[in-house]
């Protein structure tokens, strides 16, 4: 074993969409930073479809944005087509979703990696841990190199034990084209941690020179476009559509007759995949009254004529893809690329973690990202940046940065992590968080930047705009509560199209009218029309859904009080009378850091819960 | 959200003594609303602005309509010179169950909550009335109220009740599905219901929900937690006695089909206590399949009986089968019931020595108030049974507060339908109504959702 001759704070295994955050945010915060993948041309690597963001998804993404993380302004330099989805709905339910053009954000993902001071970015897979006790101390390759750190980040995606399912054919691999990576996850076990299998899968990569567009309904992005990044001025890409076409009574029956060669249908596969992300095959027999199922063409990138086909994702071996594809209209005389295949991994289950991320067996081992059971881009940049943030606030001493279920996304996901652990990939969905109204997009900011700012993550040429904005916020609300319409200002009432006022009402409560928007009150003092639109907007949504806002806000703070009851770390569950021996397993597993996180433990009991609650005031 | 621990900033109410008619019935508030909510409801015969603290007050509890419920006194012991250390107040009422409830009612509707099992005793540990070395005996009594409670809960959800809650669970967690489809899935193509089929559904739940909420109201679905077996060998007169008991009860609450054919199950209220009368098939050595089957199921519940009327037939003497009956219940707590007084009576049989025996004719109404009596006797100085009706009641009022809560933002959510409010303030309203509902049923998590729409939906773009 050689020792490579530097010595490095933070390691971070993989350079997936949570190694860079990891690496970049611990580089940052100041940690000399070393950043390992298995190849360094598939640095963050989009396994699946070209795309970021999306419900939830794009919520996360501006909250990695906020918090001083990459993803935002990686996708905004690169996206080749921008929507906001569910505009028709109120501000907390809609969000942000781009195309990227695959290969633009890899390689600007991986410049903005080199140039970053304080950090390397180095070839090498990883295999074992170096050990000190029961401290992590560094990391060994294959090659038999050794790299010496404090912390370390594991974001080893869908590698560990990897395997490939293309039909009956299955073979070691990591991502199509790449290895797998065999004996860490066998090496994790033997450390003591508990390791399940989990599967996923992807369509064919199509030849877009083959796919005939005639008749297919094109899908737009919006104009203007709305860019995820708060630093972001503008989107330069070019923009290209999507096209939407769909499965058939043919294609059914092709599929169905190539069941006998399925991985899925042949109990080949044991790890359990997504539910919100079947294979074709599965919409096929799990749904068989419908007719046909929605598939859409999406551009790879603007300098290639690969087409990922969103929505038939599959196992089924190559020439049955390519005969149900060729029922499809447009793609009747498709060639495929590259087949789809499903993979089978290694994950570690996450309620062996802290809500730092950090291992509870292993001081200094932090794990992000699919090892922790997730799925997604955006998931997984999230919990990288939280694993480097925490990894850097653990060798300084300070403690863990945690974001709490009503402060963010990243809160609820984590949480559900490391209290319930998953069965599934797991996805993040707005339904998962219960202060939805509080959590959204176009507030992520206002949430999260002055903890971004505090950590270090947030450069003061942001934190100055930002405290700008929110002096203006305070300011607009202000005017909005002073400024009066009066009865007898008939020309104005005409404007708003109002009858009549019997009382002079404030421009709030006017907003707050469902019929009046901001821009209907400009007119009324000049001051209100030199607000931005990121200003005019918060002031809107403020002020028209103070009520609901209101409510949850009350709700929280409920919340808030169970979670600041602390469990000593050394409580002894063992010697509690008054709990069931299944309570007392359960909160040995999980360890709640909480009064409130021991509440969410799946099966604790109300009794349980208030037993807890006095043995913790007796302390 | 069901699993917030206790936190003292509201008011809780329970009773403080076991409900039962003819005695007084006490209902004590703890929390900072206690004062304002008894000068809500409470007048007293003299008029003062304030009530001095412990100081015992004559006067009238009205309800939200001003209508009186019943002549009380009252007492109020304001902070901290009181068992929780916080505001208290204490009702003294006529001890009917229907009295209490009608009194805990009011409270509830004017927003105390319902105590839950040994929250009283936890507020005082809390607020350091109680010893912090008390820590454990805090812990014993919240364990073992919270068994309880859950026993009776759980006793009390086999039944229909239980069936329809769970239902409305279910519609609800449907609605909710088709919502969070519609606000998580945007691009998927699949078939969600309109406004107005969403509108016709919460219609149809709520109209279900009032109907079961207004047989709360009328008392028809109160329910027991005490179980008394009448056991015997055949024609001893087990159905006669049946009957005359339900003819002596004040109200016979409800008639629950017996879980098999051979056992009739009746709720009724007797002496003030709230009962279930089981009435068994008759046992005997016999070679028959069907009438064996009767014999093992009446077995089964000898087990869970609080009180087993043993009834022998008084005229004729014991027979091989009164033995047999006899030996099945044994171990149980037993009354022996001599029927059939009217056709004269044995010697009481030495074998029964130790048992209390009661002698009726179930034809002839004799004897039945000594029964009643008897039964009474059993339970009243029993802290168990009293533990058991305290808690009959309280869980009564629950499930009919957690009805109410979810109706309320059920009634809620069909009202931003209908004005095409966005999806997810309605689900604002949805939640709650399931975590209402959740009181009784268990929690719905949002995986629970998930799977509806899973199952529902072929999402997967």
């Amino acid at each position: 074993m050689a020792g490579y001759g530097k010595e490095y704070e933070v390691i971070v295994v993989g350079a997936g969409h949570a190694g860079c955050e990891a690496a970049l945010a611990s580089a940052r915060m100041g940690c000399s930073t070393l950043l390992l993948n298995m190849h360094l041309d598939a640095v963050a690597q989009m396994s699946c479809n070209p795309a970021i963001g999306g419900l939830a998804k794009g919520h996360l993404v501006r909250e990695i944005d906020a918090l001083g993380g990459e993803m935002a302004r990686v996708i905004d330099a690169t996206g080749i087509q921008f929507r906001t989805l569910n505009t028709k709905k109120g501000p907390a339910v809609r969000a942000t979703r781009a195309q990227a053009d695959r290969r633009a954000y890899q390689m600007h993902m991986k410049q903005v990696v080199e140039s970053q001071p304080n950090l390397d970015l180095k070839q090498g897979s990883v295999v074992r841990l170096i050990m000190q006790g029961e401290k992590v101390c560094g990391v060994e390759t294959a090659d038999g190199l050794c790299f010496y750190g404090q912390s370390v980040v594991l974001t080893t995606g869908t590698f560990m034990r990897g395997l490939i399912h293309v039909g009956l054919q299955h073979f070691p691999g990591g991502r199509a084209g790449e290895p797998a990576s065999m004996g860490l996850s066998d090496h994790l076990s033997e450390l003591g941690l508990r390791v399940g299998r989990l599967k996923t899968g992807t369509p064919a990569r199509l030849d877009g020179n083959t796919i005939n567009y005639d008749g297919l309904e094109p899908q737009y992005g919006d104009f203007p476009l709305t860019p995820f990044s708060v630093d972001t001025k503008e989107i330069t890409t070019r923009q290209v559509p999507c096209y939407i076409t769909a499965t058939n009574a043919k294609t059914h029956a092709l599929i169905r007759e190539g069941l006998d060669r399925s991985p899925l249908y042949q109990g080949v596969i044991e790890g359990v995949g997504p539910r919100y992300c079947p294979s074709i095959e599965d919409k096929v027999m799990r749904f068989p009254d419908r007719e046909s199922h929605h598939v859409f063409l999406e551009p790879e990138g603007l300098d290639t004529c690969e087409v990922y086909p969103n929505g038939v994702s599959t196992s089924l071996p190559p020439d049955v893809q390519l005969a149900f594809l060729r029922t499809i209209p447009g793609l009747e005389n498709v060639e495929i690329m590259r087949p789809g295949y499903a993979i089978e991994y290694d994950f570690v289950d996450p309620v062996q973690l802290q809500p730092s991320l950090e291992t509870k067996i292993i001081k200094g081992l932090f794990l992000a990202g699919q090892i922790n059971g997730t799925s997604g881009y955006e998931e997984a940049a999230a919990q990288g940046l939280m694993a480097g943030i925490n990894a850097v606030q653990a060798l300084r001493n300070l403690p863990p940065l945690l974001l709490g279920r009503d402060q963010a996304y990243i809160g609820v996901m984590i949480d559900d992590l490391v209290t319930c652990g998953t069965s599934e990939p797991y996805r993040m969905f707005t339904s998962r968080a219960e202060y939805r109204l509080l959590l959204r997009e176009d507030n992520a900011d206002q949430r999260l930047t002055p903890i971004g700012h505090r950590i270090g993550l947030v450069t003061e040429k942001r934190w100055s705009r930002f405290s700008e904005k929110m002096k203006q916020i305070e300011c607009g609300r202000n005017l909005l509560e002073v400024l009066r319409l009066a009865p007898s200002d008939q020309e104005n009432l005409h404007r708003l199209g109002l009858k009549e006022l019997k009382n002079g009402v404030s421009l709030a409560q006017l907003l707050r009218r469902p019929e009046v928007e901001f821009d209907d009150i400009v007119f009324a003092d000049e001051r209100l029309a030199g607000f931005s639109v990121d200003v005019r907007e918060q002031l809107q949504i403020e002020i028209k859904y103070e009520g609901y806002i209101a409510r949850q806000q009350e709700v929280v703070d409920r919340f808030r009080r169970s979670e600041q009851v602390v469990i000593p770390d050394d409580m002894n569950y063992s010697e509690i009378d008054g709990l069931s021996t299944e309570v007392k397993e359960k909160l040995n597993k999980v360890r709640p850091v909480s009064l409130g996180q021991a509440a969410r433990i799946p099966g604790m009991t109300p009794a349980a819960v208030a037993i807890l609650s006095v043995l913790l005031r007796r302390k | 959200m069901n699993q917030i621990p206790m936190f003292k900033d509201d008011t809780i109410i329970a009773p403080a003594t076991p409900p039962g008619e003819g005695g007084i019935g006490i209902v004590r508030l703890s929390g900072p609303g206690a004062e304002d909510l008894l000068l809500r409801f409470f007048s007293p015969s003299r008029v003062s602005a304030r009530l001095d603290s412990h100081h015992l007050y004559h006067g009238i509890l009205r309800d939200g309509a001003g209508q009186p419920i019943d002549e009380v006194m009252a007492v109020l012991m304001r902070k901290p010179r009181s068992y929780t250390r916080e505001d208290v107040a204490e009702i003294h009422c006529h001890g009917g169950t229907l009295v209490l409830r009608r009194i805990l009612d009011v409270f509830l509707s004017g927003g105390a909550r319902l105590a839950r099992p040994g929250e009283f005793t936890f507020r005082a540990f809390v607020n350091g009335r109680i010893d912090l070395t008390q820590a454990e005996a805090v812990i014993d009594l919240i364990r073992s109220r919270s068994q309880l409670a859950s026993d009776v809960a759980l006793d009390q959800l086999k039944g229909r009740l239980a069936g329809k809650i769970q239902e409305f669970r279910g519609r609800i967690a449907d609605l909710l599905a088709e919502i969070e489809a519609a606000i998580d899935f945007p691009e998927e193509d699949i078939e969600l219901d309109t406004e107005q089929v969403l509108g016709t559904k919460t219609g149809s739940l709520l109209a279900d929900m009032d109907q079961i909420i207004s047989s709360f109201d009328s008392g028809r679905l109160l329910r027991d937690g005490l179980n008394i077996l009448i056991f015997g060998r055949p024609n001893v007169g087990k159905s006669s006695l049946m009957n005359s008991l339900l003819g002596e009860a004040r109200a016979i609450v409800t008639d629950i089909p017996g879980t098999t054919r051979d056992t009739i199950e009746e709720d009724l209220v007797l002496a003030g206590i709230p009962l279930r009368l089981v009435d068994t098939a008759g046992i005997r050595n016999t070679d028959d399949p069907v009438e064996q089957e009767g014999v093992r199921r009446a077995r089964i519940k000898v087990d869970s009986a609080d009180l087993i009327l043993l009834v022998v037939d008084g005229s004729v003497g014991l027979t091989e089968d009164d033995f047999l009956a006899l030996e099945f219940c044994r171990e149980r707590e037993v009354l022996v019931v001599q029927n059939k007084s009217d056709l004269g009576c044995l010697p009481i049989p030495e074998v029964l020595e130790g048992f209390s025996v009661v002698n009726v004719s179930a034809r002839e109404g004799n004897g039945l108030d000594e029964l009643t009596k008897c039964i009474q006797e059993r339970f009243s100085g029993d802290g168990k049974a009293a533990d058991v009706r305290e808690t009959v009641v309280l869980t009564d009022r629950r499930h009919r507060q957690a009805l109410l809560h979810a109706r309320e933002a059920l009634s809620r959510f069909r009202t931003l339908l209908t004005r095409g409010i966005s999806p997810e303030f309605g689900a604002v309203e949805l939640h709650e109504a399931l975590d209402a509902v959740g009181e009784i049923t268990g929690e719905t998590t949002p995986d629970d959702i998930l799977d509806r729409i899973f199952t529902k939906f072929c999402i997967g773009k």
